[in-house]
Protein backbone atom coordinates (compact mmCIF):
# COMPACT_ATOMS: atom_id res chain seq x y z
CA UNK A 1 0.00 0.00 0.00
CA UNK A 2 1.64 3.34 -1.00
CA UNK A 3 0.43 6.79 -0.44
CA UNK A 4 -2.06 7.25 -2.85
CA UNK A 5 -3.99 4.38 -1.77
CA UNK A 6 -3.75 5.33 1.99
CA UNK A 7 -4.87 9.04 0.86
CA UNK A 8 -7.69 7.59 -0.89
CA UNK A 9 -8.80 5.39 2.51
CA UNK A 10 -8.80 8.11 4.44
CA UNK A 11 -10.70 10.67 2.17
CA UNK A 12 -14.35 9.06 2.83
CA UNK A 13 -13.93 8.71 5.88
CA UNK A 14 -12.91 12.71 6.55
CA UNK A 15 -15.26 14.01 4.08
CA UNK A 16 -18.36 11.91 3.96
CA UNK A 17 -20.13 14.29 5.93
CA UNK A 18 -19.34 17.16 4.15
CA UNK A 19 -21.28 15.69 1.01
CA UNK A 20 -24.61 15.83 3.40
CA UNK A 21 -23.49 20.08 4.03
CA UNK A 22 -23.69 20.50 0.15
CA UNK A 23 -26.19 18.49 -0.20
CA UNK A 24 -28.44 20.38 2.59
CA UNK A 25 -26.84 23.34 1.14
CA UNK A 26 -27.85 22.72 -2.01
CA UNK A 27 -31.26 22.73 -1.00
CA UNK A 28 -30.89 25.75 1.45
CA UNK A 29 -30.21 27.95 -2.12
CA UNK A 30 -33.36 26.51 -3.55
CA UNK A 31 -35.59 27.47 -0.39
CA UNK A 32 -34.18 30.58 -0.54
CA UNK A 33 -32.52 29.85 2.70
CA UNK A 34 -28.93 30.96 4.69
CA UNK A 35 -28.92 26.82 5.08
CA UNK A 36 -26.72 25.13 8.04
CA UNK A 37 -23.26 25.14 7.84
CA UNK A 38 -21.45 22.67 5.29
CA UNK A 39 -19.93 21.39 8.07
CA UNK A 40 -22.75 20.76 10.30
CA UNK A 41 -22.79 16.97 9.94
CA UNK A 42 -19.21 16.91 11.95
CA UNK A 43 -20.96 19.05 14.91
CA UNK A 44 -23.62 16.79 15.08
CA UNK A 45 -21.22 14.11 15.50
CA UNK A 46 -19.35 15.27 17.62
CA UNK A 47 -22.29 16.63 20.16
CA UNK A 48 -23.55 12.89 20.06
CA UNK A 49 -20.45 11.26 20.48
CA UNK A 50 -20.26 12.74 23.87
CA UNK A 51 -23.95 11.82 25.02
CA UNK A 52 -24.89 8.74 26.72
CA UNK A 53 -26.89 5.95 25.24
CA UNK A 54 -30.41 5.55 26.50
CA UNK A 55 -31.88 1.70 26.02
CA UNK A 56 -35.11 0.34 26.34
CA UNK A 57 -35.50 -2.80 28.66
CA UNK A 58 -37.13 -4.89 25.79
CA UNK A 59 -34.14 -4.78 23.58
CA UNK A 60 -31.08 -6.93 23.74
CA UNK A 61 -27.36 -7.11 22.14
CA UNK A 62 -28.73 -6.96 19.00
CA UNK A 63 -29.67 -3.86 19.31
CA UNK A 64 -26.63 -2.79 20.51
CA UNK A 65 -24.83 -4.69 18.06
CA UNK A 66 -26.79 -3.30 15.22
CA UNK A 67 -24.99 0.40 14.69
CA UNK A 68 -21.46 -0.98 15.38
CA UNK A 69 -21.89 -3.63 12.79
CA UNK A 70 -23.48 -1.59 10.47
CA UNK A 71 -20.29 0.54 10.50
CA UNK A 72 -17.82 -1.83 10.50
CA UNK A 73 -19.57 -3.17 7.24
CA UNK A 74 -19.73 0.34 5.32
CA UNK A 75 -16.01 0.98 6.41
CA UNK A 76 -15.01 -1.96 4.86
CA UNK A 77 -16.87 -1.13 1.73
CA UNK A 78 -15.22 2.31 1.82
CA UNK A 79 -12.19 0.72 1.97
CA UNK A 80 -12.75 -1.56 -1.08
CA UNK A 81 -14.29 1.30 -3.34
CA UNK A 82 -11.33 2.88 -5.65
CA UNK A 83 -10.94 6.42 -5.73
CA UNK A 84 -10.12 8.58 -8.72
CA UNK A 85 -8.23 5.65 -10.49
CA UNK A 86 -6.37 4.62 -7.54
CA UNK A 87 -6.15 1.11 -6.89
CA UNK A 88 -8.17 0.75 -3.36
CA UNK A 89 -6.44 -0.38 0.14
CA UNK A 90 -8.04 -4.01 -0.61
CA UNK A 91 -8.44 -5.79 -4.16
CA UNK A 92 -9.01 -8.75 -5.05
CA UNK A 93 -10.74 -10.52 -8.02
CA UNK A 94 -14.40 -10.49 -7.66
CA UNK A 95 -14.69 -8.21 -4.81
CA UNK A 96 -17.67 -6.31 -5.92
CA UNK A 97 -19.77 -9.35 -5.36
CA UNK A 98 -17.99 -8.70 -1.25
CA UNK A 99 -18.89 -4.61 -1.59
CA UNK A 100 -22.51 -5.30 -2.84
CA UNK A 101 -23.34 -7.33 -0.17
CA UNK A 102 -21.50 -5.46 3.03
CA UNK A 103 -24.20 -3.28 2.21
CA UNK A 104 -26.57 -6.30 2.42
CA UNK A 105 -25.18 -7.06 5.49
CA UNK A 106 -25.44 -3.59 6.85
CA UNK A 107 -28.98 -3.25 5.66
CA UNK A 108 -29.55 -6.78 7.35
CA UNK A 109 -28.14 -5.58 11.01
CA UNK A 110 -30.21 -2.39 11.20
CA UNK A 111 -33.11 -4.47 10.33
CA UNK A 112 -32.73 -6.70 12.96
CA UNK A 113 -31.84 -3.86 15.85
CA UNK A 114 -35.36 -2.42 14.37
CA UNK A 115 -37.57 -5.08 14.91
CA UNK A 116 -35.36 -5.94 18.41
CA UNK A 117 -37.24 -3.22 19.74
CA UNK A 118 -40.41 -4.73 19.46
CA UNK A 119 -42.20 -1.31 17.73
CA UNK A 120 -44.96 -1.61 15.24
CA UNK A 121 -44.02 1.50 13.89
CA UNK A 122 -40.32 0.66 13.21
CA UNK A 123 -41.20 -2.95 11.95
CA UNK A 124 -42.77 -1.36 9.55
CA UNK A 125 -39.98 0.47 8.31
CA UNK A 126 -38.28 -2.57 8.00
CA UNK A 127 -40.38 -4.13 6.15
CA UNK A 128 -40.19 -1.16 3.43
CA UNK A 129 -36.75 -1.34 3.97
CA UNK A 130 -35.99 -4.87 2.46
CA UNK A 131 -39.05 -4.70 -0.06
CA UNK A 132 -36.89 -1.73 -1.92
CA UNK A 133 -33.12 -3.00 -1.24
CA UNK A 134 -34.32 -6.54 -2.58
CA UNK A 135 -35.10 -4.80 -5.79
CA UNK A 136 -32.36 -2.11 -5.78
CA UNK A 137 -29.78 -4.75 -5.50
CA UNK A 138 -30.22 -6.68 -8.91
CA UNK A 139 -29.74 -3.18 -10.71
CA UNK A 140 -26.40 -2.35 -8.65
CA UNK A 141 -25.01 -5.97 -9.16
CA UNK A 142 -26.20 -6.27 -13.05
CA UNK A 143 -25.38 -2.51 -13.38
CA UNK A 144 -21.46 -3.35 -12.14
CA UNK A 145 -21.75 -6.75 -14.14
CA UNK A 146 -22.31 -4.87 -17.08
CA UNK A 147 -19.42 -2.49 -16.21
CA UNK A 148 -16.82 -5.66 -15.54
CA UNK A 149 -17.58 -7.19 -18.92
CA UNK A 150 -17.06 -4.07 -20.94
CA UNK A 151 -13.79 -4.01 -18.70
CA UNK A 152 -12.76 -7.48 -18.76
CA UNK A 153 -12.19 -7.69 -14.85
CA UNK A 154 -14.23 -8.23 -12.40
CA UNK A 155 -12.20 -6.57 -9.66
CA UNK A 156 -13.66 -3.00 -8.36
CA UNK A 157 -10.11 -0.85 -9.04
CA UNK A 158 -9.53 -2.98 -12.08
CA UNK A 159 -12.75 -2.01 -13.16
CA UNK A 160 -12.45 1.66 -12.57
CA UNK A 161 -9.01 2.04 -13.94
CA UNK A 162 -10.12 0.59 -16.90
CA UNK A 163 -12.77 2.97 -17.80
CA UNK A 164 -11.98 6.49 -19.30
CA UNK A 165 -13.62 9.45 -20.74
CA UNK A 166 -12.60 7.51 -24.42
CA UNK A 167 -14.92 4.66 -23.60
CA UNK A 168 -17.73 7.12 -24.05
CA UNK A 169 -16.19 7.03 -28.02
CA UNK A 170 -17.14 2.65 -28.26
CA UNK A 171 -19.45 2.39 -25.15
CA UNK A 172 -21.27 5.47 -24.69
CA UNK A 173 -24.84 4.17 -24.37
CA UNK A 174 -23.18 1.53 -21.61
CA UNK A 175 -22.05 3.93 -19.33
CA UNK A 176 -25.48 5.84 -19.79
CA UNK A 177 -27.91 3.46 -18.54
CA UNK A 178 -25.09 2.33 -16.11
CA UNK A 179 -24.96 5.62 -14.25
CA UNK A 180 -29.29 5.94 -14.70
CA UNK A 181 -29.60 2.87 -12.91
CA UNK A 182 -26.47 3.00 -10.05
CA UNK A 183 -28.09 7.35 -9.59
CA UNK A 184 -31.51 5.33 -8.71
CA UNK A 185 -29.72 2.50 -6.72
CA UNK A 186 -27.98 5.26 -4.93
CA UNK A 187 -30.77 7.77 -3.84
CA UNK A 188 -32.73 4.58 -3.00
CA UNK A 189 -30.05 2.93 -1.34
CA UNK A 190 -29.73 6.45 1.06
CA UNK A 191 -33.41 7.11 1.80
CA UNK A 192 -32.86 10.57 -0.43
CA UNK A 193 -35.94 11.59 -2.31
CA UNK A 194 -37.82 10.36 -4.77
CA UNK A 195 -37.74 7.29 -3.18
CA UNK A 196 -37.89 8.48 1.17
CA UNK A 197 -36.96 11.97 2.40
CA UNK A 198 -34.45 12.21 5.07
CA UNK A 199 -35.71 15.10 6.56
CA UNK A 200 -39.44 13.48 7.72
CA UNK A 201 -38.88 11.81 11.27
CA UNK A 202 -42.15 10.99 11.93
CA UNK A 203 -44.65 10.44 8.49
CA UNK A 204 -46.03 7.59 8.39
CA UNK A 205 -44.18 6.72 5.04
CA UNK A 206 -40.55 6.83 5.89
CA UNK A 207 -38.31 4.03 5.19
CA UNK A 208 -35.23 4.54 6.70
CA UNK A 209 -35.18 7.08 8.85
CA UNK A 210 -37.77 5.11 11.40
CA UNK A 211 -35.74 2.07 11.67
CA UNK A 212 -33.36 3.94 13.45
CA UNK A 213 -35.82 6.03 16.07
CA UNK A 214 -34.67 3.89 19.62
CA UNK A 215 -30.55 4.57 18.75
CA UNK A 216 -29.09 7.50 20.58
CA UNK A 217 -25.64 9.13 21.36
CA UNK A 218 -23.04 7.31 20.47
CA UNK A 219 -24.79 4.31 18.31
CA UNK A 220 -27.07 7.15 16.63
CA UNK A 221 -23.55 9.02 15.92
CA UNK A 222 -22.39 5.18 14.51
CA UNK A 223 -25.43 5.45 12.28
CA UNK A 224 -25.17 8.89 11.26
CA UNK A 225 -21.65 8.43 10.42
CA UNK A 226 -22.37 4.90 8.64
CA UNK A 227 -25.48 6.57 6.68
CA UNK A 228 -22.71 9.65 5.36
CA UNK A 229 -20.11 6.45 4.22
CA UNK A 230 -22.47 4.91 2.60
CA UNK A 231 -23.44 8.29 0.50
CA UNK A 232 -19.96 9.27 -0.20
CA UNK A 233 -18.87 5.33 -1.52
CA UNK A 234 -22.21 4.60 -3.66
CA UNK A 235 -22.02 8.13 -4.77
CA UNK A 236 -17.96 7.68 -5.63
CA UNK A 237 -19.26 4.15 -7.40
CA UNK A 238 -21.53 6.72 -9.82
CA UNK A 239 -19.22 9.12 -10.56
CA UNK A 240 -16.39 6.71 -11.92
CA UNK A 241 -19.04 4.95 -14.29
CA UNK A 242 -20.25 8.56 -15.74
CA UNK A 243 -17.20 10.75 -15.40
CA UNK A 244 -14.25 8.79 -15.54
CA UNK A 245 -11.62 11.42 -15.84
CA UNK A 246 -8.08 10.09 -16.33
CA UNK A 247 -5.05 12.37 -17.02
CA UNK A 248 -2.48 9.89 -16.53
CA UNK A 249 -1.62 12.25 -12.84
CA UNK A 250 -2.92 10.81 -9.58
CA UNK A 251 -3.44 13.87 -7.40
CA UNK A 252 -5.25 15.59 -10.85
CA UNK A 253 -7.04 12.70 -11.11
CA UNK A 254 -8.29 12.06 -7.16
CA UNK A 255 -8.76 16.24 -7.29
CA UNK A 256 -11.55 15.61 -10.45
CA UNK A 257 -12.79 13.03 -8.60
CA UNK A 258 -13.79 15.04 -5.45
CA UNK A 259 -15.14 17.72 -7.72
CA UNK A 260 -16.83 15.06 -9.23
CA UNK A 261 -18.37 14.50 -5.70
CA UNK A 262 -19.02 17.95 -4.74
CA UNK A 263 -21.01 18.07 -8.30
CA UNK A 264 -23.05 14.74 -7.50
CA UNK A 265 -24.01 17.02 -4.13
CA UNK A 266 -25.06 19.67 -5.97
CA UNK A 267 -27.32 17.36 -8.37
CA UNK A 268 -28.62 15.28 -5.42
CA UNK A 269 -30.01 18.65 -3.65
CA UNK A 270 -31.53 20.07 -7.00
CA UNK A 271 -33.40 16.45 -7.23
CA UNK A 272 -34.40 17.23 -4.17
CA UNK A 273 -35.82 20.86 -4.41
CA UNK A 274 -37.50 19.78 -7.60
CA UNK A 275 -39.37 16.62 -6.93
CA UNK A 276 -41.66 15.23 -4.08
CA UNK A 277 -41.53 11.72 -3.28
CA UNK A 278 -43.31 9.08 -5.02
CA UNK A 279 -45.87 7.50 -3.61
CA UNK A 280 -45.05 4.27 -1.95
CA UNK A 281 -46.21 1.89 -4.37
CA UNK A 282 -44.70 3.78 -7.40
CA UNK A 283 -41.28 2.88 -5.87
CA UNK A 284 -40.67 -0.80 -7.36
CA UNK A 285 -41.65 0.57 -10.43
CA UNK A 286 -38.86 3.02 -10.28
CA UNK A 287 -36.77 -0.01 -9.04
CA UNK A 288 -37.76 -2.16 -11.73
CA UNK A 289 -36.98 0.79 -14.12
CA UNK A 290 -33.45 0.80 -12.66
CA UNK A 291 -33.01 -3.10 -13.32
CA UNK A 292 -34.23 -2.83 -16.99
CA UNK A 293 -31.83 -0.09 -17.82
CA UNK A 294 -29.05 -2.22 -16.06
CA UNK A 295 -30.43 -5.34 -17.69
CA UNK A 296 -30.15 -3.38 -21.00
CA UNK A 297 -26.56 -2.21 -20.55
CA UNK A 298 -25.50 -5.74 -20.10
CA UNK A 299 -27.56 -6.90 -23.48
CA UNK A 300 -25.90 -4.22 -25.30
CA UNK A 301 -22.35 -5.89 -24.57
CA UNK A 302 -23.48 -9.34 -25.41
CA UNK A 303 -23.90 -8.78 -29.02
CA UNK B 1 -21.52 8.81 -36.99
CA UNK B 2 -22.34 5.12 -35.32
CA UNK B 3 -22.09 6.47 -32.16
CA UNK B 4 -25.12 9.00 -32.72
CA UNK B 5 -27.53 6.30 -34.47
CA UNK B 6 -26.62 4.39 -31.62
CA UNK B 7 -28.18 6.97 -28.66
CA UNK B 8 -31.03 7.61 -31.15
CA UNK B 9 -31.67 3.32 -31.05
CA UNK B 10 -31.39 3.72 -27.12
CA UNK B 11 -33.64 6.57 -27.44
CA UNK B 12 -36.10 4.37 -29.22
CA UNK B 13 -35.57 1.49 -26.56
CA UNK B 14 -36.01 3.42 -23.65
CA UNK B 15 -39.06 5.64 -24.76
CA UNK B 16 -40.66 1.97 -25.41
CA UNK B 17 -39.80 0.43 -22.49
CA UNK B 18 -41.14 3.80 -20.80
CA UNK B 19 -44.54 3.62 -22.49
CA UNK B 20 -45.32 -0.01 -21.12
CA UNK B 21 -44.41 1.24 -17.77
CA UNK B 22 -46.42 4.58 -17.69
CA UNK B 23 -50.30 4.20 -16.61
CA UNK B 24 -51.27 7.69 -17.51
CA UNK B 25 -52.26 8.45 -20.75
CA UNK B 26 -50.99 11.44 -21.41
CA UNK B 27 -47.38 10.87 -20.26
CA UNK B 28 -47.74 7.76 -23.09
CA UNK B 29 -48.92 10.26 -25.85
CA UNK B 30 -45.59 12.70 -24.55
CA UNK B 31 -43.47 9.40 -24.74
CA UNK B 32 -44.61 8.33 -28.38
CA UNK B 33 -43.69 11.88 -29.06
CA UNK B 34 -40.50 11.90 -28.07
CA UNK B 35 -40.09 8.67 -30.10
CA UNK B 36 -41.47 10.23 -33.42
CA UNK B 37 -39.04 13.23 -32.72
CA UNK B 38 -35.86 10.53 -32.34
CA UNK B 39 -37.04 9.10 -35.44
CA UNK B 40 -36.58 12.36 -37.25
CA UNK B 41 -33.13 13.03 -36.07
CA UNK B 42 -32.47 9.51 -37.12
CA UNK B 43 -33.86 9.93 -40.65
CA UNK B 44 -31.38 12.65 -40.89
CA UNK B 45 -28.55 11.06 -39.44
CA UNK B 46 -28.44 8.41 -42.07
CA UNK B 47 -28.00 10.25 -44.39
CA UNK B 48 -24.37 9.14 -46.08
CA UNK B 49 -23.80 11.99 -48.42
CA UNK B 50 -24.61 14.53 -45.95
CA UNK B 51 -27.92 17.23 -45.26
CA UNK B 52 -29.54 17.06 -48.84
CA UNK B 53 -32.35 19.57 -48.95
CA UNK B 54 -34.75 16.40 -49.60
CA UNK B 55 -33.12 14.94 -46.25
CA UNK B 56 -34.06 17.77 -44.21
CA UNK B 57 -37.07 18.61 -45.61
CA UNK B 58 -38.35 14.72 -44.83
CA UNK B 59 -37.24 14.68 -41.18
CA UNK B 60 -38.80 17.96 -40.89
CA UNK B 61 -42.18 15.91 -42.02
CA UNK B 62 -41.61 13.39 -40.17
CA UNK B 63 -40.61 15.58 -36.31
CA UNK B 64 -43.75 17.18 -37.41
CA UNK B 65 -46.66 14.69 -37.99
CA UNK B 66 -45.20 12.17 -35.04
CA UNK B 67 -44.10 14.63 -32.68
CA UNK B 68 -46.16 17.70 -33.10
CA UNK B 69 -49.60 16.68 -34.81
CA UNK B 70 -50.39 13.39 -33.62
CA UNK B 71 -49.64 13.98 -30.15
CA UNK B 72 -52.11 17.11 -30.65
CA UNK B 73 -54.70 15.01 -32.13
CA UNK B 74 -54.53 12.24 -29.58
CA UNK B 75 -54.13 14.87 -26.38
CA UNK B 76 -57.34 16.61 -28.08
CA UNK B 77 -59.11 13.24 -28.07
CA UNK B 78 -58.01 12.58 -24.52
CA UNK B 79 -59.77 15.78 -23.14
CA UNK B 80 -62.90 14.88 -24.84
CA UNK B 81 -63.06 11.58 -22.77
CA UNK B 82 -62.97 11.64 -19.04
CA UNK B 83 -60.34 8.74 -18.97
CA UNK B 84 -56.80 9.93 -17.90
CA UNK B 85 -55.36 6.15 -16.50
CA UNK B 86 -54.60 3.27 -18.01
CA UNK B 87 -56.65 1.16 -15.08
CA UNK B 88 -56.13 -2.42 -14.93
CA UNK B 89 -54.78 -3.34 -17.93
CA UNK B 90 -54.57 -7.07 -18.72
CA UNK B 91 -51.02 -7.32 -17.45
CA UNK B 92 -49.63 -5.02 -15.17
CA UNK B 93 -47.35 -2.28 -15.75
CA UNK B 94 -44.25 -3.68 -13.96
CA UNK B 95 -45.06 -6.81 -15.89
CA UNK B 96 -45.61 -5.18 -19.22
CA UNK B 97 -42.00 -3.85 -18.61
CA UNK B 98 -40.33 -6.99 -17.58
CA UNK B 99 -42.32 -8.39 -21.21
CA UNK B 100 -40.70 -5.42 -23.20
CA UNK B 101 -37.20 -6.38 -22.10
CA UNK B 102 -37.84 -10.33 -22.68
CA UNK B 103 -39.32 -8.94 -26.59
CA UNK B 104 -36.12 -6.96 -26.84
CA UNK B 105 -33.83 -9.96 -26.15
CA UNK B 106 -35.96 -12.00 -28.31
CA UNK B 107 -35.66 -9.57 -30.77
CA UNK B 108 -31.76 -9.50 -30.77
CA UNK B 109 -31.94 -13.79 -30.93
CA UNK B 110 -34.31 -13.33 -33.76
CA UNK B 111 -31.94 -10.89 -35.61
CA UNK B 112 -28.62 -13.04 -35.05
CA UNK B 113 -30.06 -15.88 -37.21
CA UNK B 114 -31.12 -13.76 -39.83
CA UNK B 115 -28.81 -12.72 -43.07
CA UNK B 116 -26.89 -9.44 -42.47
CA UNK B 117 -28.62 -6.98 -43.68
CA UNK B 118 -26.94 -5.57 -47.16
CA UNK B 119 -27.30 -1.48 -45.65
CA UNK B 120 -26.88 -2.40 -42.26
CA UNK B 121 -25.34 0.95 -40.13
CA UNK B 122 -24.68 -0.75 -36.96
CA UNK B 123 -25.96 -4.15 -35.46
CA UNK B 124 -28.12 -2.20 -33.11
CA UNK B 125 -30.95 -1.59 -35.57
CA UNK B 126 -32.22 -4.24 -36.79
CA UNK B 127 -33.40 -5.66 -33.01
CA UNK B 128 -34.52 -1.94 -31.95
CA UNK B 129 -36.62 -2.16 -35.20
CA UNK B 130 -38.17 -5.71 -34.16
CA UNK B 131 -38.58 -5.13 -30.59
CA UNK B 132 -40.30 -1.43 -31.58
CA UNK B 133 -43.28 -3.77 -33.71
CA UNK B 134 -43.23 -6.29 -30.73
CA UNK B 135 -43.87 -3.64 -28.44
CA UNK B 136 -46.58 -2.02 -30.80
CA UNK B 137 -47.93 -5.37 -30.91
CA UNK B 138 -47.90 -5.71 -26.83
CA UNK B 139 -49.78 -2.53 -26.26
CA UNK B 140 -52.25 -3.17 -28.58
CA UNK B 141 -53.13 -6.28 -27.00
CA UNK B 142 -52.85 -5.79 -23.41
CA UNK B 143 -54.20 -2.33 -22.74
CA UNK B 144 -58.06 -1.29 -22.60
CA UNK B 145 -58.28 1.95 -23.55
CA UNK B 146 -58.77 2.69 -27.25
CA UNK B 147 -55.87 5.93 -26.93
CA UNK B 148 -53.09 3.15 -26.14
CA UNK B 149 -54.53 0.81 -28.90
CA UNK B 150 -53.23 3.81 -31.11
CA UNK B 151 -50.38 4.51 -29.28
CA UNK B 152 -49.42 1.27 -30.08
CA UNK B 153 -50.15 1.23 -33.62
CA UNK B 154 -48.04 4.53 -34.21
CA UNK B 155 -45.38 2.52 -32.00
CA UNK B 156 -45.49 -0.20 -34.52
CA UNK B 157 -45.64 2.43 -37.62
CA UNK B 158 -42.38 3.81 -36.21
CA UNK B 159 -40.65 0.73 -36.22
CA UNK B 160 -41.29 -0.02 -39.31
CA UNK B 161 -40.07 3.13 -40.71
CA UNK B 162 -36.90 2.85 -38.37
CA UNK B 163 -36.47 -0.30 -40.47
CA UNK B 164 -37.20 1.32 -44.02
CA UNK B 165 -35.14 4.30 -43.08
CA UNK B 166 -32.15 2.21 -42.15
CA UNK B 167 -31.78 -1.00 -43.70
CA UNK B 168 -33.91 -0.59 -46.89
CA UNK B 169 -32.21 3.21 -47.69
CA UNK B 170 -33.39 3.19 -51.24
CA UNK B 171 -37.00 3.83 -50.34
CA UNK B 172 -38.01 6.66 -52.46
CA UNK B 173 -39.44 9.73 -50.88
CA UNK B 174 -42.37 9.33 -52.67
CA UNK B 175 -43.25 6.57 -50.80
CA UNK B 176 -42.03 7.41 -47.20
CA UNK B 177 -44.60 10.76 -47.66
CA UNK B 178 -47.36 7.72 -49.00
CA UNK B 179 -46.47 6.08 -45.64
CA UNK B 180 -46.47 8.76 -43.46
CA UNK B 181 -49.87 10.26 -45.16
CA UNK B 182 -51.25 7.35 -44.62
CA UNK B 183 -50.80 7.08 -40.66
CA UNK B 184 -51.95 10.37 -40.84
CA UNK B 185 -55.20 9.23 -41.63
CA UNK B 186 -55.75 6.29 -39.81
CA UNK B 187 -54.28 8.27 -36.35
CA UNK B 188 -57.28 11.47 -37.51
CA UNK B 189 -59.89 8.56 -38.05
CA UNK B 190 -58.79 6.67 -34.73
CA UNK B 191 -58.70 10.07 -33.29
CA UNK B 192 -62.44 10.38 -34.24
CA UNK B 193 -63.40 6.71 -33.25
CA UNK B 194 -62.49 7.24 -29.77
CA UNK B 195 -64.41 10.41 -29.77
CA UNK B 196 -67.73 9.07 -30.78
CA UNK B 197 -66.72 5.61 -29.17
CA UNK B 198 -66.30 7.31 -25.91
CA UNK B 199 -69.89 9.56 -26.97
CA UNK B 200 -72.02 6.26 -27.52
CA UNK B 201 -70.37 4.13 -24.37
CA UNK B 202 -69.47 7.05 -21.55
CA UNK B 203 -66.12 5.14 -21.88
CA UNK B 204 -63.43 3.44 -24.45
CA UNK B 205 -62.67 0.40 -22.81
CA UNK B 206 -62.32 -1.92 -25.86
CA UNK B 207 -63.02 -4.82 -23.84
CA UNK B 208 -66.65 -3.90 -23.23
CA UNK B 209 -67.16 -3.53 -26.95
CA UNK B 210 -68.03 -6.68 -28.10
CA UNK B 211 -71.84 -6.46 -26.42
CA UNK B 212 -72.58 -3.51 -28.85
CA UNK B 213 -75.73 -1.04 -28.07
CA UNK B 214 -78.65 -1.95 -30.88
Amino acid sequence: MNVLSLTTLLLPFVCAPALLGIINKTKAFFAGRKGVPVLQAYFELWKLLHKGAVYSRTTTWVFRAGPMIGLACVMLAAALAPFGGVRSAIAFPCDLILFAYLFGVMRFVTVLAALDTGSSFEGMGASREVAFSALAEPALLVGLAAVARLTGSCSLSDMFQGLSLGTYLHAGPVLVLVGGALLIVFLTENARIPVDDPNTHLELTMIHEVMVLDHSGPDFAFILYGAALKLWVLGSLLIHVVAPVRTGHAGLDIAAALCAMAGLGVLVGIIESCMARLRLVRVPRLLMGAVVLSALAFVLLLR
Amino acid sequence: MNTSIDIIMLVLIVTNLLLLGFSQLKSCIRTVACQGIALGVLSLLVNEDGFTVWSVVMSGVVIGLKGVIFPRLLLGALRETNARHEVEPYIGHMASTLAGFAALAASAWLCSRLPAFPGRVTPLVAPVAFFMVFVGLFVIVSRKKAISQILGYLVMENGMYVFGVVILREMPLLVDLAVLLDAFAAVLVMGVAVYHINRAFDHMDVDQLDTLKG
